[in-house]
This record gives structure tokens, sequence and C-alpha cells, in this order.
């Protein structure tokens, strides 16, 4: 039985650029599924396509289990969206937006006036309900608009880069709210150029670039395909580089690389932190000073790197550009 | 976590005509909130037609010949339903204004992922546009009357005179709505709203005599669809000037109907092409 998002050959282009080039996604219900990789990988336009908002070339797909082609308005029923932009009105105070936004979801006035009460106190906005949501901060705002897609409760979600652009302390809350969604049984698609944000969220991780997924698995999977655990040195004295060289290459799985300018010295291995004591005796037993020692696990910035020969580069550039037609 | 899961009672399934106007009075009220919010933004609706009237009146009034008058008093009567049309097609460029802002702001996405009516954040938006075109009339009426404009036919007529330049502001705001979608930014929007306005307002019986204007440009001001609500507002508030002879073009004949006509024309047209826009936008 496919997920509570499936996605099977989507493909959208724009112009000459593939925007979306055969994507598929399964997302069994309950899991969060972290769409990872760079501005202009296609994550935006991958949501916009099973959100609703953009009809794909080809490919098909299914939301909740109704299919986004055929049945759109009944997709938007069991679905809640928070973009990249908090899309809220400025204008109008944090509970008239909720209000407005509970009636077009087809409450009735009074029961999306409660569920506009409960949202705002469930995101600490209750003191601020009252005030235009320009007033508001920009975590602030950002908790207003997830509040918004929670409105009916959908079993869906999809958050486009939910926490760019926020502060840590702001990232920090907003990564609670969704770890007690996600533990209240919703689904969720999440796309982050975080890596930590995916390591940290998701079940599942999706590595996509220029259109495609180049990856999949758990962070623990993906980290895996990179390659194990590494040692890193970092001698204090140039002249003991190549010492220091045989010696890890001794304990490693291979030769140990160099970084000359900052004297580190980095190997593969095996065994973990008994093999570390080792490496470390033997160094001090042969007189070779050092400023740092440790034992590095990789990180999904390893894999990403890997994967794509490129940096996941978290520059500020819009990834709406890519949906531009 | 409660208040999160909590079970929502199951949404009434609502649809088709009922649910269209369920939306569209939503985000319609939502509209109105927004420019209570920024009055400053309905005190320049009113500076622009009240300049108008002032400038009009008093600068070029004594020298514009309207039908055989030279008389400033006649041309102020003669004036004021130009005025009226003008100011009804220039909130045009809020509705496209606002519409961009909403692009811009991911608001459109938004709307465009709730199971909405189809029209709804368009119709309601040209709503509250009506509604605030019809106070800046209202205003700009008492204004009128202060320098002296009289309108001279039964109240049956006056009110059907506004209801045109009512439905006529409410056909262009739809034009407007299509330019706000069509942009990229909501400044485009506000200088793309206006400049076609200054030739459709001035080649056109709203200041001058269509009957003094050189062939090609009569030919053009007789048929222009705001001239033909122009010259229906003259009729039925009784402010043709004496001796003024009204030319034989067929809209010029018969302005009721014709601005009614043209009216829906407009508005079936550019509803249409915008709600068919508003499916398929992508910022």
């Amino acid at each position: 039985m496919p997920g509570a998002i499936y996605a099977e050959g989507l493909v959208k282009t724009f112009g000459d650029v593939r925007a979306l080039d055969g994507v598929d996604l399964d997302v069994p219900e309950g899991t969060v599924l972290g769409l990872l990789g760079p501005n202009g990988a296609g994550k935006t336009t991958a949501v916009r396509c099973l959100t609703t908002l953009l009809t794909p070339d080809s490919g098909r797909a299914f939301v909740a289990g109704i299919d986004v082609l055929k049945h759109p308005n009944e997709v938007r029923r069991s679905i809640g969206l928070s973009g990249q932009f908090a899309a809220v009105d400025e204008y109008l105070t944090g509970r008239e937006n909720l209000q407005m936004v509970g009636q077009l979801y087809e409450m009735r006035a009074k029961e999306a006036k409660i569920r506009a009460g409960e949202l705002l106190e469930r995101f600490h906005l209750a003191d601020a309900a009252d005030r235009p949501s320009k007033t508001y901060s920009g975590g602030m705002r950002r908790r207003l608009d997830l509040a918004a897609a929670l409105v009916v409760s959908p079993p869906v979600m999809f958050m486009d880069e939910p926490t760019t652009g926020l502060d840590p302390r702001n990232r920090q809350g907003l990564w609670e709210v969704i770890q007690e969604l996600v533990a209240g049984g919703t689904t969720l698609l999440l796309t982050t150029q975080y890596l930590e944000e995916a390591d940290h969220l998701a079940h599942d991780i999706c590595v996509v670039d220029h259109g495609r997924v180049i990856a999949r698995g758990t962070a623990d999977q993906l980290k895996a395909q990179t390659g194990g655990e590494r040692v890193e040195v970092v001698v204090h004295e140039p002249a003991h580089i190549a010492a220091a060289g045989e010696i890890l290459a001794g304990f490693g799985k291979g030769e140990a690389t160099v970084d000359r300018h900052t004297r580190k010295l980095t190997v593969p291995v095996t065994g973990g932190a008994k093999l570390l004591a080792e490496v470390i005796r033997e160094l001090d037993a042969r007189g070779i000073e050092i400023d740092d020692i440790g034992l590095r696990r990789p990180t999904l910035d390893d894999v990403f790197i890997s994967l794509t020969g490129h940096m996941a580069e978290a520059t500020d550039t819009d990834e709406e550009k890519e949906a531009t037609p | 976590m409660s208040a999160v899961t909590r079970t929502v009672p199951a949404p009434t399934p609502a649809s088709g005509i009922g649910k269209s106007v369920r939306d569209s009075l939503v985000i319609a009220r939502r509209n109105l909130i927004r420019m209570s919010r920024i009055p400053e933004m309905i005190l320049f609706g009113l500076i622009q037609p009240v300049m108008f009237v002032v400038l009009f009146t008093y600068v070029f009034g004594g020298s514009i010949q309207v039908g055989g008058s030279l008389s400033s008093q006649d041309y102020r009567e003669f004036l004021m339903a130009g005025i009226f049309a003008q100011t009804v097609t220039f909130a045009t460029a809020g509705a496209g204004a606002g519409i961009a802002d909403d692009m811009h702001k991911g608001l459109i996405d938004r709307f465009r992922s709730l199971p909405m009516a189809r029209g709804a954040v368009l119709t309601g938006r040209t709503v509250a546009d009506l509604v605030q075109t019809a106070l800046t009339l209202v205003v700009l009426a008492l204004v009128a009357l202060l320098i002296g404009w009289r309108a001279h036919e039964n109240f049956g007529k006056i009110l059907a005179g506004f209801g045109l330049l009512l439905l006529l502001g409410y056909a262009f705001s739809w034009i407007g709505a299509l330019i706000g979608l069509s942009v990229r930014t909501p400044e485009a929007a506000t200088s793309g709203g206006l400049i076609w306005l200054f030739p459709l307002t001035f080649i056109s019986n709203a200041f001058v005599d269509s009957n003094n204007l050189p062939t090609f440009f009569r030919h053009i001001a007789e048929w222009n669809p705001f001239s033909t609500t122009v010259q229906a507002c003259r009729e039925l508030f009784g402010n043709l000037p004496p001796g003024f002879k009204t030319p034989d073009a067929w809209p010029m004949q018969h302005p009721v109907l014709a601005s009614v006509l043209w009216s829906v024309v407009i508005l079936v047209v550019f509803r249409t092409l915008a709600v068919r826009k508003y499916r398929s936008a992508a910022v």
C-alpha cells in the first residue's frame, strides 16, 4: 500500500530547466521525509506539485490516498502547507488570520474562532493575538504561519524550508513543535538545506540535486554509505607530520590524508574509541605533540559532498527562481 | 500537544454557488479590514479626484467650450460625470496592486492550497474594492455639491447613474486583477494598472465635448466604453449643457444600454481570464 505521500516519476520543466526530472517519493503514514538539497535542486517544485499548486508535466502523485491530479480539492482538505515565507496577512491580527483560514477550510465562523484561540495558545501567541501580525517578530510570524497550516489538523503536512532565516532559538522552538506534531501521527514532508535539520527531524531523507533524487535512506544509512568513522589528528610541529602519518596508517584501513596547511591528518578506521586511545598512546610514546585529536563520524555534509561533489551551499538566493517559468 | 491534534468537528461540506459566495465574503471581509487599517490609501484615493475637480473647474473650466456654452457653471456640471467615471476606473490600480502584493507575500499560494471556491480570492478582492469605490464616490459627490455641481433629474435616475458608475468600476477592477496576477511586483501592478487608463480616460468625452475632437480621436472617444458611461451619467443627472449636440455614434445615442453592455462584456471577459490565470498562478 502506498504511503500517505506517494509520487511516481514526477517531471516538471520550466522552459529549458528540468526542475523535476523523474522524482519518486513514498512517505509511510506518520513518518517524516526530509527533502534535502541545495537551492534550485527542485525541492520547492516538488512541494508545489504535491500541494496542487503546480501541475506536473508527467507522473502521478497521491496524498492521503487521493489522486492529486484528479481530485485536487479533496487533497486540499487533507493537507496543511507552510511555505518558505510566512504567508499571513500582515494587516490582520493573528486571530483574524487564523479565523479566516479556518473559514476557508469550510469551518463555521464559531468553530473557526474557537480553533484560532486554541492555536494561538498552543503557539505562544495568545498575548499578541489581537495585534496586526505586521508587529510580530520573524519567529512569531513563522509560528503563526505554521498555526494557519494546522487549523484543521490535517493528516498530511508539507513544510518548505520552515526554519530558513530563523535564529537558533526560534529554530529550536519550531523543531519541538514539529516533533510534537509527528508524535501525534501527522505525516510530514519537510524540505531543508540544513543537513542538521534533516538529521534531527526526518526518519528518511531524500537527497535531491538538479531535479533528481540522488540518494535516499535514513541518516545513518546515508552516513554509512559515505564511509565509516575517521580519526583526525592535528600535530603541533609540521616536522612531525610524516611520523604521525606512519602511525595512523598502521592503525587505519588505508593511507592517511594530510592537509599540510592545517597540519591535519585523517585516516579511516574501525574500532572506535578503543582504537583512538591506542593511537594517542602511540603518538605520546613517540614524542609527537598534538594540538587536537578526535574520532569523527561523517556528517550529512560529508554525505552531500561525496554524492554531488559540491557543498550544499546555504546561500540566500531564493529557490523561488526555479519555479519561475 | 492536545490543541494540535484535537479532532476538529467535521467541516460542513459546501459546494457550488453557496460556497463561492461564502468564500468570497470571507476574503472581502479580510480586504475590508485591511483597507480600514491603511486609511492613508483611502485618503490618497480621494485626493486625486478632488484635485482633478479643482484643476479642471478652476484652471481649464473657463476655456473649455461644451456644447455652445463657455459658462463655467455649465462646464462644472458637464465635468463631474467625467470625474466620477475616472475615479471608479482608477480603482483598477488598487485591485491590481493588492493582488500582486498577495502573490508576492505568498498569500495566493496559501489560498490556492486551501479547499476554496475557484474565483473567491479575486471576487472577494474586487467586491472589497467596490465598497471602497462607493465610499469614495459618496465623498466626491459631496465635494462636487460644495463647489456647485447639481443633478437635475429625479432620484431614481441619479441612483441609476451611480449604479452604472459602480458597474463600470467593478468591471474594470477585473482588468486590474488580471494585471496584478501577471506582473512580478506590486509596484509594477500599480504603474501597469495606471498607464493605459490615461489615454483611455482622456481620449473620451470625460473632460471635453467629443464633438470638438479631430475625426480620428472623435471616433475612438465615441466608442470608448468609458465615454458611454460618462454620457449615460450626464443624461441621467441632467448635466448636458444647453446646445449640446449628441454625437450620431450608436453608443452615444443609447448611452445607458451601451454602458451596461460594455461593462458586462469587460466583466465577463476579464473575469474569465483572471480566474484562469489565478488557477495557474506561479510566483
